[in-house]
C-alpha cells in the first residue's frame, strides 16, 4: 500500500496531531501558565486553517470509503475558518472563566474532535464513515453545552442534546439499515445503481433524513434547539449553530444530490413542505423571544428553511447556491453570537432590552450588530443578500414561485425582528445602557474577520464562479 | 471613469469622508460639498445628454456594461434616457436642498448625513441602471436607510411609522423579487440566454401566461412605494413621524421609484400583461387619486395633510402610465417631476413653520403672513403650483395626463377619468382651505410675533426648489421634448 496516498486525508492527519499535540502539552505546560494553552491553541489552528487552502487531488481512500473532491475540499476549509474565527471569539470566555477550572485544554480537545468528526462526515464514501462521523462530531459537542456545570441550564443543555441526538442517530441508523437491506451495500456509489422506490426504500429514506434533520434543526425536529443554546456556553451555541448546522447540510446535499437522486420525485416534496414549515415556524417562534441566544437560536431554523430551496433544485446551480449561502451564513451568524459573547463576557447580559442604548454608548459592537443582522435578513449591500437571492433563484429556475413567495414572505417578517434589535440598540436611548468597553485583541480580530466577510463575500463575484465551477460535479 | 457611474462614487465617497467627519459643522460642510458637486454632475449631464443624443439613436445612452455575476449573466449594467436623466436632475436638487434643510441637525449629524447620503446612492444607482438585478440592489439600498432617518431622527411615534413604513416596502419589495425572478426566467422564451437586461428582454416575447402571473407582482412591487391604494397606509404615517429632510427626500424622490420602476420594468417588460391588468389598477389608481384628496380635506396636522396629497398626486402618477398613450405618459413623467420639487417644497416649509412655531395643528396656526412673509409666500406659491394653476409645474403635467386620459373612447376609461379629474377641484380646497386658516387673518397666539426670520440656508433650500417648479411651468417644452423623445421605444414596445 502506497502510504503518500494518506496526504488525502490532510486535513484530518493535520488536526489530529493538533489535539494530541495539545494533550501533551496540557502535561507539560506548568500549572500557572495553564492560559497560554489558548494561544497554543489558536495558532496551531490558524497554521491549520492556511495550510488547509493547499490544493488536493480528487480521489478515495480505503476502497471507497474515503473520498475527496475540490468540493469537499473547500467546504472544509470554510468550517475550518468558521472554527478559527469561533476560537477568537471564545478566546477571552476561556481565559477569564474556563482555564482557572483547569479545563481549557478540554474545551479545544472536544471541540477539534468533534470538526474532525465533521470531516469524516462529508468526506464519507459509504455509510459506515457516515455514520461514524456523524456521532464522533455530535458527542463531543453535548460534553461541550454542559460545560459551564455551575449552571444548572448548561447541564440541562448538554442532557437534552445528547438525548435526541442519540434518538436522531438512532433513527438515521434504522434507515440506513433499511437502505442497506433493499439494496445490499453500504456505499453510495453501489447503492446510485441499484436503488428504486421501494416502500422500504422511501421508509429508509424518511428515517435518514430524519436523523439529519435533527441536527440542522429542521421542523418538526427543531424542539431541542432553542433551550440547547440558550443554557450552553455562546461559543457552543454558535458552533452548533453555524458549523454543524453547515456540515450537516452539506452533506445531506450531497446524498441527496448523488445517492438518493432517483427518487428525487419523492424528496422533494419532503422538502417543499419542511421547507414552508421550518421558515413559517422559526420566523414566528423569533418573533417574541427577548434572549439573544434563544432569539438566535429560532433565527437560524429560520434560516435552515431558507437553505432548503437551494436543496430543492437538486443540481449544479444548487449545490452552488447552498455552499455560497452557508458559507455567508457563516460569517453572519457568527459575527452576531460575537457580539453577543463580547457583551455578555463583559456585563453579564444576553437579553434585547438591554441592548437599549447600545449605539451611543460602544458603536462599534452595535455597527457590527447591524451588519451581521441585515446580512442575516438578506439587506443589501451586504453578503446575505446575495446568498439569499441566489436560493431564490436556484428554487425559481425550477418553476417553484410558489415556494419562493412563501420564502419572501418570511424575509419581511424575519425582517420585523431583526429590526426589533436595530432598535433596541440605534433608535432607543437608555439610562442603564452598557458601559463603553473595549473588547481583547482576539475577540476584536475575530469580528473583523466577520464584519470583511459579510462585505466582501458579496460583491465580490469571482468567489460565486469559483464555487459554481466546483459544484459541477452535481451537473 | 465614466460620467454615468461618478453618480454613485461621489456619494460613496461623501460617505467614507463623513465617516472621520466630528461634528455638526464638518458634517454639513462635508455633505454640502458632495451635493453641490453632484448638482453640479447632474446639471452637466444634463447638457452631455443633449449633445449625446444628437449623435446618437440608441435607446439608453453613456451606457457602460461590466459582467458581475457570470453564471446567472447579472451585469453592472447602466446608461440612461431621457426620463432617467430628468428624475436624476430631480434627485440632485432635492438632496442638496436637504443638506441646507438639515443644517442645524442637533442629535448624531453624522450619522444623520451619511443615512442621507446612503440612501441617495440607492435612488442614483436605482435611475442610472438597465440591468433589473442591479436596479433590485439599489432599490433596497434606498429603502433601508429610511429605518434609521425615521427612527432615530423622528417625531411623534417614530418608531412604529419606522416600522410600519420599512415592513411594507420590503415587503413589497420581496413580492417584486418574486416579479423579478419570474421575468428572468422567461427571458429565453425566444431561445437567447437568460438575461436580466431590460432593454434585452423587451425585445424577447415572453409568454402570456407568464406575463398574466408576474406583472401584478411586479407592477405591485414597485406601485407600493408609489402609494397606490390601499397600500399607501405607510406613507402618511412615515411622513409626518420622519424629520425635514428624509419627508423631502422621500415624498419627493423615493416614492417616484414606485412610478418609474412600473414603468419602466412591469410595463415594458409585460406589456400584455399590462393590457390585461390594466383595469383593475385603473380602478385602484383612480380611487386612490380621489381617496387622498378627500382624506387631506379632514387632515389638520400640515404633514398629513400634505402626505394624502402626495397619495393623491402619485396616485394620477399611476393612473397615467395605465393609460398606455403617448401623452399620459409625458403627463406622468411631468407629474414626477413637478410632484418631487412642490412636495418637496412643502416639506420645507412645513419643517420651517414647526421648527419656529412648535405645531403642524392647523387650527392652532393663524395669520403667519404677517410674521413670517417670506415662507407663507412661498407657502402660497406652492399651495398654487399644487392645485395646478397654468404658470405652474403641476398644470403642464396634469393638462397632459388628462389630455391623455380622454384619447379612450369607451365609458370605463371616461368614468375613471372623470372621478381623477374631479380630484382636482378637492385639491383646491384643501390647498386654499390652508392658506385661509394659517397664513390669513389675526395672529391666533402672541408668541408668534417674534418669530426667527428666515436664514440663508433655508432660503437656498427653498429656492433651490422653487425655480424649477416656476421654470417647467413657464418653459416646458425642452423638458417635455427630452422626455417625448425618449417615449418612443416604450410605445413601439408596448403599443
Amino acid at each position: 500500500m502506497d502510504f503518500s496516498n494518506f496526504l488525502l486525508m490532510r486535513h484530518e492527519i493535520l488536526l489530529l496531531a493538533i489535539i494530541l499535540l495539545l494533550l501533551v502539552a496540557e502535561i507539560f505546560i506548568p500549572q500557572n501558565k495553564k492560559s497560554s494553552i489558548v494561544h497554543l491553541a489558536i495558532f496551531l489552528f490558524g497554521i491549520h486553517t492556511v495550510l488547509g487552502f493547499l490544493s488536493l487531488d480528487e480521489s478515495s481512500l480505503f476502497g471507497g470509503m474515503f473520498r475527496t473532491n475540490n468540493l469537499i475540499h473547500f467546504f472544509k476549509n470554510v468550517l475550518n475558518i468558521g472554527v478559527l474565527i469561533l476560537i477568537l471569539q471564545s478566546a477571552d470566555w476561556l481565559q477569564e472563566k474556563i482555564v482557572q477550572q483547569q479545563r481549557g485544554t478540554e474545551f479545544f480537545v472536544l471541540l477539534f474532535s468533534s470538526l474532525l468528526g465533521m470531516y469524516f462526515m462529508i468526506s464519507s464514501g459509504d455509510f459506515l464513515m457516515f455514520y461514524l462521523g456523524l456521532e464522533l462530531s455530535t458527542l463531543p459537542v453535548a460534553a461541550l453545552a454542559a460545560y459551564e456545570t455551575t449552571k444548572r441550564k448548561s447541564s440541562e443543555a448538554g442532557i437534552k442534546l445528547i438525548l435526541s441526538a442519540a434518538l436522531a442517530s438512532g433513527t438515521s441508523l434504522f434507515g440506513i439499515s433499511m437502505l442497506y437491506a433493499t439494496s445490499g451495500s453500504i456505499y453510495f456509489n453501489d447503492i446510485i445503481e441499484v436503488i428504486t422506490s421501494t416502500n422500504l426504500t422511501l421508509l429508509g429514506v424518511v428515517l435518514f433524513f430524519a436523523g439529519l434533520a435533527f441536527k440542522i434543526s429542521l421542523v418538526p425536529f427543531h424542539f431541542w434547539t432553542a433551550d440547547v443554546y440558550e443554557g450552553a456556553p455562546i461559543s457552543v451555541a454558535s458552533y452548533l449553530s453555524v458549523i454543524s448546522k453547515g456540515a450537516a447540510v452539506f452533506i445531506l446535499m450531497i446524498l441527496l444530490f448523488t445517492v438518493l437522486k432517483p427518487l428525487m420525485h419523492i424528496w422533494e416534496n419532503v422538502i417543499y413542505i419542511i421547507a414552508i414549515a421550518t421558515m413559517f415556524i422559526g420566523n414566528l417562534f423569533a418573533l417574541r423571544q427577548q434572549n439573544m441566544k434563544r432569539f438566535l437560536a429560532f433565527s437560524s431554523i429560520a434560516q435552515a428553511g431558507f437553505i432548503l430551496l437551494g436543496l430543492i433544485s437538486g443540481d449544479q446551480l444548487g449545490t452552488a447556491t447552498v455552499v455560497y449561502f452557508v458559507m455567508i451564513y457563516v460569517f453572519s451568524n457568527l459575527a452576531a453570537f460575537g457580539v453577543v459573547q463580547a457583551i455578555s463576557l463583559k456585563t453579564g447580559k444576553e437579553n434585547m432590552n438591554d441592548y437599549e442604548g447600545l449605539y451611543r454608548t460602544n458603536p462599534n459592537l452595535s455597527l457590527v450588530m447591524m451588519l451581521a443582522l441585515f446580512s442575516l435578513a438578506g439587506i443589501p449591500p451586504v453578503a446575505g443578500f446575495f446568498g439569499k437571492f441566489f436560493l431564490f433563484t436556484a428554487a425559481a429556475s425550477k418553476g417553484y414561485y410558489l415556494l419562493v413567495f412563501l420564502a419572501v414572505v418570511n424575509v419581511t417578517i424575519s425582517l420585523y425582528y431583526y429590526l426589533l434589535v436595530v432598535r433596541a440598540m440605534f433608535l432607543r436611548t437608555s439610562e442603564n445602557a452598557i458601559p463603553f468597553f473595549k473588547s481583547k485583541l482576539y475577540m476584536r480580530l475575530g469580528l473583523l474577520i466577520t464584519v470583511i466577510g459579510i462585505l466582501v463575500l458579496g460583491l465580490y463575484s469571482p468567489l460565486y464562479n469559483y464555487i459554481y465551477e466546483l459544484s459541477s460535479l452535481f451537473n | 471613469m465614466d460620467i454615468l457611474s461618478l453618480f454613485i462614487i461621489v456619494p460613496l465617497l461623501t460617505v467614507l469622508v463623513l465617516v472621520f467627519a466630528k461634528g455638526l459643522k464638518q458634517s454639513r460642510i462635508i455633505s454640502m460639498i458632495g451635493s453641490i458637486v453632484q448638482f453640479g454632475m447632474a446639471i452637466n449631464l444634463v447638457f452631455a445628454y443633449f449633445r449625446e443624443r444628437a449623435v446618437n439613436d440608441d435607446i439608453m445612452v453613456f451606457t457602460k456594461d461590466l459582467v458581475w455575476f457570470k453564471q446567472f449573466n447579472i451585469h453592472y449594467n447602466i446608461g440612461v434616457d431621457g426620463i432617467s436623466v430628468a428624475l436624476l436632475l430631480l434627485t440632485s436638487i432635492v438632496v442638496l436642498a436637504g443638506v441646507f434643510i438639515s443644517w442645524k441637525m442637533k442629535e448624531l449629524p453624522k450619522e444623520f448625513f451619511v443615512s442621507l447620503i446612503v440612501l441617495s446612492i440607492g435612488v442614483y444607482g436605482f435611475f442610472i441602471s438597465v440591468d433589473l438585478f442591479t436596479m433590485f440592489v439599489f432599490f433596497e439600498i434606498a429603502v433601508i436607510p429610511m429605518y434609521l432617518l425615521i427612527g432615530i431622527w423622528g417625531t411623534g411615534p417614530r418608531e412604529y411609522s419606522a416600522m410600519k413604513l420599512t415592513l411594507m416596502l420590503m415587503g413589497a419589495s420581496a413580492v417584486l423579487l418574486v416579479g423579478i425572478l419570474g421575468i428572468y426566467f422567461n427571458s429565453n422564451a425566444d431561445g437567447g440566454p437568460l438575461t436580466f437586461n431590460i432593454l434585452e428582454i423587451a425585445q424577447v416575447n415572453i409568454p402570456f401566461e407568464a406575463q398574466k402571473l408576474f406583472f401584478p407582482l411586479t407592477f405591485i412591487g414597485f406601485a407600493v412605494i408609489g402609494a397606490l391604494f390601499p397600500f399607501h397606509t405607510w406613507s402618511p404615517d412615515g411622513h409626518a413621524s420622519a424629520p425635514t429632510a428624509v419627508s423631502m427626500l422621500h415624498a419627493g424622490v423615493l416614492m417616484k421609484l414606485g412610478g418609474y420602476g412600473v414603468f419602466r420594468v412591469a410595463m415594458y417588460l409585460l406589456p400584455e400583461g399590462a393590457l390585461h391588468w390594466s383595469w383593475f389598477f385603473i380602478i385602484l389608481s383612480a380611487f386612490g387619486v380621489i381617496y387622498g384628496a378627500f382624506a387631506a380635506i379632514k387632515q389638520t396636522d400640515l404633514k398629513y395633510i400634505n402626505a394624502y396629497s402626495s397619495v393623491s398626486h402619485l396616485g394620477m402618477v399611476l393612473f397615467a402610465l395605465l393609460m398606455l398613450n403617448k401623452t399620459s405618459w409625458n403627463g406622468a413623467i411631468l407629474q414626477s417631476l413637478s410632484h418631487g420639487f412642490m412636495t418637496a417644497l412643502f416639506f420645507a416649509l412645513i419643517g420651517m413653520i414647526y421648527g419656529r412655531t412648535h405645531t403642524r395643528d392647523v387650527t392652532k396656526l393663524g395669520g403667519l403672513l404677517k410674521v413670517i412673509p417670506f415662507i407663507s409666500a412661498i407657502y402660497v406659491i406652492a399651495g398654487l403650483a399644487s392645485l395646478g394653476l397654468p404658470g405652474f409645474s403641476g398644470f403642464v403635467a396634469e393638462m397632459n395626463i388628462f389630455v391623455g386620459a380622454f384619447e379612450h373612447d369607451d365609458l370605463f376609461y371616461r368614468i375613471a377619468t372623470i372621478i381623477s379629474v374631479s380630484a382636482i377641484v378637492v385639491t383646491a380646497v384643501y390647498i386654499l382651505r390652508v392658506v385661509g386658516i394659517m397664513l390669513m387673518g389675526p395672529v391666533k397666539n402672541e408668541a408668534f410675533l417674534n418669530l426667527e426670520r428666515v436664514t440663508w440656508y433655508e432660503k437656498t433650500g427653498i429656492l433651490l426648489l422653487l425655480i424649477p417648479i416656476v421654470g417647467m411651468g413657464v418653459a416646458p417644452l425642452w423638458l417635455s421634448n427630452m422626455i417625448l423623445e425618449s417615449l418612443e421605444p416604450f410605445i413601439q414596445g408596448v403599443l
